[in-house]
């Protein structure tokens, strides 16, 4: 039983249908990859798992209770953050006010009006948000805009905003679409460490074949909205159905 | 200071001066120097210095942090006014809980309907609460006449019934209203030399409630609270994927600033106890988005120049008349003389509107950031000078 079940799931967009019969169960402490050509359905799914779309069929279990029906900010709350293609942060605020926001969710539930309080006496949590920046050397930068930052300064500190939460399950959606080689192997060099040093399962929708393969213990292909097989990596690359969904594909 | 880091103690320091010397720093001119009419320190115009600052200050919470746009808080003006006025006919003529009404009963008013508008975002939001306080207004006119009274506008009568005070003072009239016993009418001059002072009651209640509400403020903007709101206003997407609820914010931000709208209300019926329909119209809800923008939206102090800057246009620049205007250029030969009026004159006197226009084009087009934006820019140009200066820098003590 996995930390996450994906059973029969389907979802139609008025005659197009996304996702059909998707069964996937994702083990706990693994990191799993979702791979599959443009239009497979991946981002469709992943909607699926965080509560932004409601699939018509199936059902989706997230560490035995089920997420369907549920808004993201309660399916987060459960344990699940996820990181978006391109960064979400909170632009006008600063590095470390963007640090104290899933601080306060994670201490607070869903919404707390602590109107008169101050967020500078909040001690323990403004050293658990300097501790989270210091780890991913973005200590220096605490008072700066976020909005004004690079964009794999700003992938990092949403990473670290998903982080800091202690999430059983980070899912990541394309995190390193658009990037330089270098920042790609940065990228996968970050998510090793957090992988080997936390107690999490990744969950990653992924089109580089290079960063799927260094990363994942488990990889399924989806492709027209059902998935094609489910296997370790080394099996997955030699496979002829995956060498057919993306013929002409570079992997 | 009172919880208060130093930056905002010396801010909250700096208003409480200006407002408590406001009857000096406003009467600037010798009483009957030509230039008295600028004078803006009667207690009538002082008040409404304050009053709006309060409004504009509750405004700048939902606005200004969250970026929700509402065009209907002089609905919760309107209300406040209408509760004060209640309060004054069948209560007593204390402030206190007249003033008391007001906020609640905006707040609760200000409840059901953010409860409905913030259903939606953006322009949608700002139709919806539009049309409330349209509706609210049009009522306010028609079906709530008895509790209203309508195009008139509700006022006192010698037969409330005023059950803590009296209905009539001993001499027959209506009483003033009075803060336990300080009647808010009252005031003393002070003549010094040409110039001429005048300290109310009225203004100094309104002035120490402005306080209040600014202190209060900025407890809201530097608290976990106030940062969920802003951080809403920049990303709630984010918001929701990070396990927050973003609705019970925005409907407390919304509650909180109907709640200042009341309360300005209620200072309002407090200095003159009537309220009539025009407060809730469109155009006052206007006025308030007009200050909040110009002063700086999402700055503590903006909203407050914001108001203090409109009133003085509307009160004291919208006397300069025909007739003053040639007293000013006299000097000219005639014909140029009269150009220079016939220039100047739609700008001026009942043209002050095109005026505020023209700035408020200028502050949106060059200084996003309201008045607060211009000042803060002005201080870094000086600031810069000074440091190139390398006189005032070899006077700096080396360290």
């Amino acid at each position: 039983m996995g930390i996450l079940e994906v059973k029969d799931v389907g979802k139609r967009f008025g005659g197009l249908k996304a996702l059909s019969d998707v069964t996937l169960s994702v083990a706990e402490n693994s990191c799993h990859a979702i791979i599959g050509p443009n239009g497979a359905g991946k981002s469709t799914l992943l909607n699926c798992l965080v509560g932004k779309l409601i699939p018509d069929t199936g059902s989706v279990m997230f560490q035995g209770q089920s997420v369907l029906g549920r808004s993201p900010h309660e399916i987060n709350q459960m344990g699940i953050s996820r990181v978006f293609q391109t960064p979400e942060i909170f632009g006008d605020l600063t590095v470390f006010e963007n640090m104290m926001i899933p601080l306060f969710a994670k201490r607070d539930g869903a919404y707390r009006l602590h109107a008169i309080e101050t967020v500078m006496n909040e001690k323990s949590l403004i050293e658990e948000a300097e501790k989270m920046l210091d780890e991913v050397n973005m200590l220096d930068k605490r008072h700066m805009h976020s909005a004004s930052m690079s964009r794999g300064d700003k992938r990092r500190l949403e990473m670290a905003m998903c982080l800091v939460q202690s999430p059983r399950l980070l899912l990541l959606d394309e995190p390193t679409a658009g990037m330089a080689r270098a920042d790609t192997n940065n990228t996968i060099d970050l998510l090793k460490q957090i992988k080997d040093e936390r107690d999490i399962t990744i969950a990653i929708i992924e089109h580089d074949m290079h960063v799927v393969f260094s990363l994942a213990d488990r990889i399924t292909v989806l492709a027209q909205g059902t998935p094609l097989v489910e296997d370790a990596p080394e099996n997955i690359k030699g496979h002829p159905k995956v060498q057919e969904a993306y013929l002409g594909e570079a992997h | 200071m009172f919880g208060l880091d130093k930056k905002d103690s010396t801010l909250l320091l700096i208003v409480a001066l200006l407002t408590m010397l406001a009857p000096f720093i406003l009467n600037p001119f010798p009483t009957d120097s030509g230039l008295a009419q600028f004078n803006a320190g009667y207690p009538d115009l002082m008040q409404r210095f304050v009053i709006f600052g309060i409004f504009a200050i509750g405004f700048n919470i939902l606005f200004g942090l969250t970026g929700y746009l509402s065009f209907g808080h002089a609905a919760f003006l309107g209300v406040g006014s209408y509760s004060a006025v209640w309060m004054f006919k069948l209560l007593s003529m204390n402030i206190l809980p007249a003033i008391l009404l007001s906020v609640v009963i905006a707040g609760l008013f200000a409840l059901v309907i953010g409860f409905v508008s913030l259903r939606r975002t953006g322009i949608y939001f700002s139709i919806l609460t539009l049309a409330f306080a349209q509706m609210s207004f049009a009522l306010a006119y028609s079906v709530l006449t008895p509790l209203t009274n309508g195009e008139t506008g509700l006022q006192l009568t010698l037969d409330d019934p005023r059950i803590l005070g009296a209905s009539a003072t001993a001499d027959g009239s209506i009483p003033v209203t009075n803060l336990f016993g300080l009647e808010m009418r009252a005031a003393t001059d002070m003549v010094v030399g040409p110039w001429s002072f005048t300290f109310s009651v009225g203004y100094y209640v309104c002035a120490v409630v402005m306080l209040i509400s600014f202190y209060l403020a900025i407890r809201i903007f530097r608290s976990p609270f106030g940062m969920m709101l802003r951080a809403i206003k920049s990303n709630q997407q984010r918001l929701n994927y990070t396990g927050l609820n973003p609705k019970p914010y925005t409907l407390a931000a919304f509650v909180i600033s109907g709640m200042y709208a009341g309360l300005a209300g209620g200072l309002m019926a407090a200095m003159d106890p009537l309220a009539g329909a025009e407060r809730m119209q469109w155009t006052a809800s206007g006025e308030v988005v007009l200050m909040t923008i110009l002063g700086g939206a999402g700055t503590l102090i903006g909203p407050v120049l914001g108001a203090g800057a409109i009133k003085y246009m509307e009160n004291i620049f919208s006397k300069i008349n025909d007739n003053v205007l040639h007293g000013w250029f006299a000097f000219l030969p005639d014909g140029i003389e009269d150009f220079v009026v016939f220039v100047i004159h739609p700008f001026v006197g009942k043209g002050w509107h095109l005026t505020l226009g023209i700035i408020f084009m200028l502050v949106v087009t060059f200084l996003p950031g309201g008045l607060v934006e211009g000042g803060q820019r002005i201080a870094r140009f000086f600031n810069r000078k000074k440091a190139d200066d390398p006189k005032s820098a070899s006077t700096e003590p080396a360290e």
